[in-house]
């Protein structure tokens, strides 16, 4: 855990980069048109006709970059949720705080306020009093200490953000934003580049403050006090942890809407591959995250043409089942 | 080496103080105690040392420095200690378990070294528990628990032990062993500081006992000096009698059925 870089380390990260370039090359090969891998790489390198350079370039190649980003920032955002507050169930879509993020989101949209990078702060903000609430709630049910109790805590706060949006969304114009699937339901269809990287920049940045404590992460898991015991300053780091999250989660929800369940099942895989210690984890659940959205677009779009499935849809009808399976853990 | 100074603490929204002006020293090389009904602040002693809750009045120094002043990596450096209550919300080995004992001394990106290693494999031997060292967290019986987290808080090659009744739940082998690896860990050079219920132990294993009530010292001193007949008639409000242990002669406590009218 706190060894030096193992061999499974190397191993399981390798492996597991090698999945989401597949995945990734299917990405971009599979839709409509689909592209043989060959044409796809001769693409990327600035080959092949003009035509498919084009869908691959400015069409397919966003919209998995896009994916791969939210996959990635759900994922690790999830990771450290887990950790921090000791559930395995935790994660920002069933804690409400992605649902806190969309309000916020959707709320700067009708206000008018696109101008860039302001969306997102508005998410962030919807984000961060979402966790507060959850929180408090779940305290004045009976302690955040219980993990049920967190967890109804958060799905109350979700639907009640769910309701919001509808209300919201109710009174706007229409074609002045994104419909209430979009946000609810989740999508990267149309992706563009410029969101691509405002996303990339956000992740990057959760990426970086969640690696650098996620020594203290490790120890934080054994409890407040065992952990306070060993040199961690408690307070800041689960607050760090919880903004870190919530950043993360509102980036995501700004870039792609609402997509469920990422959070819950990705951690679970990561440390499955036998890997402890955050900072491996944290790596693991990146590369995981990614490769599960891609595919879970790449299904979106292929399992009923020309009908294109919604993205939060398919990732629901992965996470519910593994949900129940998991239901247990919780006593 | 561990010394509160008239400690006086209060949890938020109390009335009453949890701590008010309790004083004590745990010296090197000596197994200090302190012992005292349900509610009496045993433990809020230890929350205070970890400023998991404020003090209002004193000060705990270790070696002389305020706690306060010291950041809390470097206070885990000096002062190891074994909380009441925890549970592992992820399954670790035992291993990775004890090597957490080692995060005080990790900073930044500065790498695991082969004095970490050896930290860990001297705890882990001086706990006894080479045997369970590849075994998963959530396999673990309660007392092989305690001898793990004992072996963890070793690691942090501390020259100051602090315990949270360690021997909760355990058997009589498992109690036995733990309080002669405390004596032993005492003999070498360690300040032992023990929460515990069992004064019959204590008074056989530590140098010195403080016996609180309701947050003040209600007796100090050697184990003849405070297992009291009267002394623990009157804090723990029962009817009791002091007797000698058969074995090494230490005062022995035995409850009487049936409350005093």
């Amino acid at each position: 855990m706190v060894g030096p870089v193992s061999r499974r380390f190397v191993l399981v990260v390798a492996l597991l980069a090698l999945l989401l370039a597949v995945v990734a090359v299917s990405g971009v090969a599979l839709g409509t048109i689909a592209i043989a891998p060959r044409d796809v790489i001769a693409a990327l390198g600035g080959h092949g006709d003009p035509l498919t350079r084009s869908v691959v370039r400015d069409l397919r190649l966003p919209r998995v970059a896009l994916a791969a980003l939210v996959g990635a920032g759900l994922a690790m955002s999830g990771t450290a949720l887990q950790a921090t507050l000791r559930n395995p169930l935790a994660e920002p879509y069933l804690l409400g705080v992605s649902g806190g993020a969309a309000v916020g989101a959707v709320l700067a949209v009708v206000a008018g306020a696109t101008a860039a990078g302001i969306v997102p702060l508005a998410a962030f903000a919807g984000a961060v009093v979402a966790v507060i609430v959850a929180l408090m709630v779940a305290r004045a049910a009976g302690g955040r200490a219980d993990g049920r109790v967190l967890l109804m805590a958060g799905v109350v706060v979700g639907a009640f953000a769910n309701a919001a949006i509808m209300v919201v969304l109710a009174n706007a114009p229409p074609n002045a934003l994104r419909n209430a699937t979009w946000w609810m339901m989740g999508s990267v269809a149309g992706a563009e580049w410029p969101a691509v990287r405002a996303l990339a920049v956000y992740v990057a940045i959760g990426a970086g403050v969640l690696w650098s404590n996620a020594r203290d992460v490790d120890v934080l898991t054994l409890g407040d006090e065992p952990a306070a015991a060993l040199g961690v300053r408690v307070e800041r780091t689960t607050r760090l942890v919880y903004l870190v999250a919530a950043l993360l989660a509102a980036a995501t929800v700004s870039a792609a809407g609402l997509v469920g369940f990422v959070g819950l099942v990705v951690p679970h895989l990561a440390r499955a591959t036998g890997l402890r210690g955050h900072r491996a984890l944290l790596a693991a659940a990146a590369l995981l995250g990614a490769t599960l959205v891609i595919a879970a677009d790449v299904l979106a779009r292929v399992a009923m043409p020309p009908a294109e499935l919604p993205l939060g849809a398919v990732t629901a009808l992965i996470g519910v089942p593994f949900f129940l399976t998991r239901l247990r853990s919780l006593r | 080496m561990l010394h509160f100074d008239s400690v006086a603490a209060r949890y938020p929204r109390q009335v009453l103080l949890a701590l008010d002006g309790v004083s004590l020293d745990a010296p090197v090389g000596r197994i200090t105690a302190v012992v005292g009904p349900n509610g009496s602040g045993k433990s809020t002693l230890v929350r205070a040392l970890l400023g998991r809750v404020a003090l209002e009045r004193g000060a705990i120094t270790i070696d002389g420095a305020d706690v306060r002043s010291i950041a809390a990596r470097e206070r885990a450096r000096r002062v190891a200690v074994v909380p009441q209550r925890e549970s592992a919300a992820f399954p670790l080995p035992v291993r990775e378990l004890v090597a957490l004992g080692r995060h005080p001394h990790l900073s930044g990106f500065a790498g695991w070294g082969a004095a970490d290693e050896a930290a860990v494999r001297g705890a882990i031997e001086a706990a006894g528990i080479g045997d369970l060292s590849e075994r998963s967290s959530d396999e673990l019986s309660g007392g092989e628990w305690q001898r793990v987290r004992i072996a963890r808080a070793l690691a942090q090659q501390a020259p100051a032990l602090v315990l949270d009744e360690p021997t909760t739940f355990l058997d009589i082998a498992h109690e036995m062993s733990v309080f002669e690896l405390l004596s032993s860990l005492a003999r070498g050079g360690i300040a032992v500081l023990l929460v515990s219920h069992q004064l019959n132990l204590v008074a056989r294993f530590a140098d010195q006992i403080i016996l609180l009530h309701r947050g003040v010292v209600a007796a100090a001193g050697t184990p003849a000096d405070v297992m009291r007949g009267d002394i623990l008639e009157r804090v723990y409000d029962w009817p009791v009698v002091v007797t000698r242990d058969p074995a090494i002669g230490a005062p022995s406590l035995v409850p009487l059925r049936g409350r005093r009218s």
